[in-house]
């Protein structure tokens, strides 16, 4: 750790198609090693195609990505990066396990090494006997566990993550939250999150970036200085209240106003 | 256990209702002698048991009995059937992928594979025969290329729809993993469209006997069951049950096939459950 | 005209494919000696095929009828037991296994016997084109009738619509893409069937025997050219429902998104 940014995002814009939708303008972003940032926005904010762009699997009109020291096209490459979606895009036909090693058969990792690692990582996610189960045989919750495992095969510095719990109900999200917050602090990443939920944000991030509708902005970033590590207390602490009503009104006049200076609605 | 009996049942009931109505067709036709749609005598639709009977009587005078011949002609042309079966399959399968990653191969060339199939390989069979026969090939390989090409083309298709088909969230997953293409097609692409390609499996299967068979047709070819038909056909005034055996024996040939496939797809194929009303 | 520019675009490697194969095709049989027996030359064939029509192209048309009614037949037929199987579920789904393994069997068998029913002429051809067309519309048309969404049928219970509103919104939409599927088979089968039946058993009108008796007669160009026509007018058939296809489902955008 020298100091350098774990991402750098250098005057990144993106327009899709010639003359067609600017999905980003102008962002600056740095986020340092260990940090937890969350990008939350208005629908059609950008805020998935910045992370896609920050995993190099879009790539910017204008401006770059630097994803420790590299560029992000390099960093993809050289696998120093997970990645976990909205839908868990678990493969059907492997099983649980088999899933996970995905990544380890193509970097051509031993059979025992693979099995290892494997074994770990569940333990991580806390999903230790279930090897052999099949995807469609996991709840959306658990299906989600297994798709953070496996991003964290190749014990990476960076994790990006797309909403990944989206698509779960609020008690298991909560849960999740949790767990995601201990993996976090087990493996020391940098973790960039989009998420549509302000709680999420604030209870997961030291820091939230709040965009702005399209063509998406850094509108502002607000520091989340709630002690870590964080509980099912801390939901209740009146600062939690007060650091999601500041992301809350931030969030409305991005809505209302094409400058984020807009009056409140 | 009850879900096997109750199968058992229906299969017993499915094959008693086909054969009363063979015979209750039969029987009406021939007490009121209407002649619409066709003309019903014992020639046209010989008894049910008489035909069953065949099976056991000698082929012809001082033969083995006409099951054991046909066993054998069905065994000759089964191989036939298998073999254009793995030369289709592997041609088809190789087919799809070309399209799948070239885009100008597939716009030169999808009509003529599409307009392949209008080409009456009944015409066609004896040339192959004659040409590849020429080479020294046994007399059933020729057969076999004909099989093939009724089997490449639902196989070529469904392998292109399959690959073109897969889930964009997966490839996408494939590319923050750095993948190179060969790994995305055979850890992702490929397995997403085994569905496709066993659906397409089983129509080939029936299309290689049926290419077998008319492969046989025209080409003077003895030992299988093209033979046989056009045998008994001949003779068909002389002796209708033996034609009806005949095709009974197709029909199991045929199924046989269909069953192999559908076993394999079951073994290869985990999916999820389908969700459909 | 960018639409006019797009369609060239997208031919032009299947025209140059065909002028390359054609070409090579004429060099190749003189400089290997292939014998006329195996593979004319395309301009023989050609010459056949303009010298011959008045013979080949009524034998075609008129084997083209043949199939065609075959296909009319099979497809009512299939389409309408599928309707019915789709409104009695328990028995539709178990026949279906049935009906799968009858689609299995090589139904082709059965044309000399069909000839001994109706005769070498057209009836029995058609019968044989629709008894192998009926068994893989009917399978089809029945998966797809019975493919739909749970939830889409829940939205139209809670609409309080009747079962044929149901059928008529939901199912037959849903189901299209699937007819198709199977038409486009149907047509390719009908011809077979046709010619094939016609090789057991017809008269000089039909072109499978036009193709038997020129290749008997060692007028192996006219016997091409006859399959040249058999081509042209399977092509054609497939064409005719490749683009009913494109027609109905104008109508319905969701069953052609589906289709992609």
């Amino acid at each position: 750790m020298n100091g350098a940014a774990a991402v750098s995002i250098r005057n990144v814009s993106k327009t899709f198609g010639t003359g067609g939708t600017r999905a980003l303008q102008n962002i600056e972003l740095e986020f340092q090693p260990g940090e937890f940032v969350s990008l939350i926005g208005p629908s059609g904010c950008g805020k998935s195609t910045l992370l896609r762009v920050i995993g190099d699997l879009i790539e910017p009109t204008e401006g770059e990505a630097v994803v420790g020291g590299k560029p992000a096209h390099q960093a993809r490459l050289d696998r120093d990066y997970g990645m976990v979606f909205q839908e868990a895009t678990l493969m059907d036909w492997r099983t649980i396990e088999k899933n996970v090693s995905l990544p380890l058969e193509m970097m051509g990792w031993s059979r025992e090494k693979r099995r290892a690692r494997v074994a770990e990582l569940l333990e991580l996610v806390e999903l230790t006997g279930f090897e052999s189960h099949h995807p469609w045989q996991l709840s959306g919750g658990m299906q989600q566990r297994v798709a953070i495992a496996r991003a964290l095969t190749f014990n990476p510095s960076l994790i990006l993550m797309d909403e990944p719990f989206g698509a779960l109900d609020e008690m298991t999200r909560d849960r999740l939250n949790l767990e995601l917050l201990r993996i976090w602090e087990a493996t020391k990443a940098t973790v960039v999150f989009v998420t549509h939920s302000i709680f999420e944000a604030v209870f997961l991030s030291s820091r939230v970036v709040v965009m702005s509708a399209r063509p998406g902005r850094v509108q502002q970033i607000v520091d989340i200085d709630l002690p870590y590590p964080r509980t099912t207390e801390t939901r209740e602490e009146t600062r939690y209240f007060e650091l999601a009503t500041q992301v809350r009104e931030l969030l409305r006049e991005s809505h209302s106003g094409r400058d984020g200076a807009g009056e409140g609605s | 256990m009850v879900n096997v009996l109750k199968r058992v049942g229906v299969f017993l009931l499915v094959l008693a209702i086909t054969c009363a109505f063979y015979m209750g067709y039969r029987q009406l036709f021939l007490s009121t002698g209407w002649t619409w749609p066709f003309k019903v005598d014992q020639y046209a639709m010989p008894r049910l048991q008489d035909i069953v009977s065949r099976l056991w009587e000698p082929a012809a005078t001082e033969q083995p009995p006409l099951a054991q011949l046909l066993v054998q002609r069905a065994l000759f042309t089964a191989r036939e059937a298998a073999a254009g079966f793995v030369i289709g399959a592997v041609v088809g399968i190789a087919i799809g992928v070309v399209f799948h990653f070239s885009n100008i191969m597939r716009r030169g060339f999808q009509p003529y594979v599409v307009g392949s199939q209008t080409v009456p390989i009944l015409a066609i069979a004896p040339m192959v025969v004659i040409w590849l026969g020429g080479q020294g090939l046994p007399v059933w390989m020729p057969v076999a290329v004909i099989s093939a090409f009724l089997t490449f083309f639902p196989v070529a298709i469904n392998t292109l729809r399959g690959l073109d088909s897969t889930d964009p969230r997966k490839l996408e997953l494939m590319r923050s993993y750095a993948a190179s293409e060969w790994s995305t097609l055979w850890r992702v692409k490929f397995p997403c469209s085994l569905p496709y390609l066993f659906s397409a499996f089983k129509v080939a299967a029936t299309a290689s006997v049926v290419g077998a068979i008319i492969g046989e047709l025209p080409s003077s070819i003895q030992d299988g069951l093209g033979g046989a038909i056009l045998n008994f056909a001949q003779y068909y005034s002389l002796d209708p049950s033996a034609l009806w055996a005949t095709n009974i024996i197709a029909a199991l040939l045929g199924i046989l096939f269909f069953s192999i496939v559908a076993i394999a797809e079951h073994l290869v194929v985990r999916r999820a459950p389908e969700n459909v009303a | 005209m960018r639409r006019l520019r797009r369609a060239v675009a997208e031919w032009a490697p299947a025209l140059l494919i065909l002028v390359l194969g054609l070409a090579g095709w004429e060099v190749a049989v003189n400089a290997f000696g292939i014998q006329k027996f195996l593979l004319p030359k395309p301009s023989e064939i050609a010459a056949a095929f303009w010298d011959q029509r008045s013979i080949l192209w009524p034998a075609g048309w008129y084997t083209f009828t043949e199939a065609f009614w075959g296909f009319v037949i099979g497809v009512s037929f299939g389409i309408g037991a599928a309707v019915v199987l789709a409104r009695f579920r328990a028995v539709g789904s178990a026949l279906m296994p049935y009906f799968i393994a009858a689609s299995a069997i090589p139904i082709i068998a059965f044309a000399p016997i069909a000839n001994a029913w109706f005769g070498i002429e057209k009836s029995s051809k058609i019968f044989i084109a629709a008894l192998l067309c009926f068994f893989p519309v009917l399978v089809n048309t029945l998966r797809g009738l019975t493919s739909v969404k749970p939830q889409q049928v829940e939205l139209m219970r809670s609409y309080a619509a009747r079962d044929f509103t149901v059928f008529k919104r939901v199912r037959i939409p849903t189901s299209l893409p699937y007819v198709f599927a199977s038409l486009k088979v149907a047509s390719v089968l009908a011809m077979i069937g046709a010619i094939v039946g016609e090789y057991f058993g017809g008269s000089q009108q039909q072109l499978g025997i036009q193709i038997k008796n020129s290749a008997a007669l060692f007028q192996f160009e006219t016997a091409w050219a006859a399959i040249l026509v058999a081509c042209i007018l399977g092509v054609g058939f497939y064409l005719a429902v490749s683009v009913a296809e494109i027609l109905t489902m104008r109508r319905y955008p969701s069953a052609e998104r589906a289709r992609r």
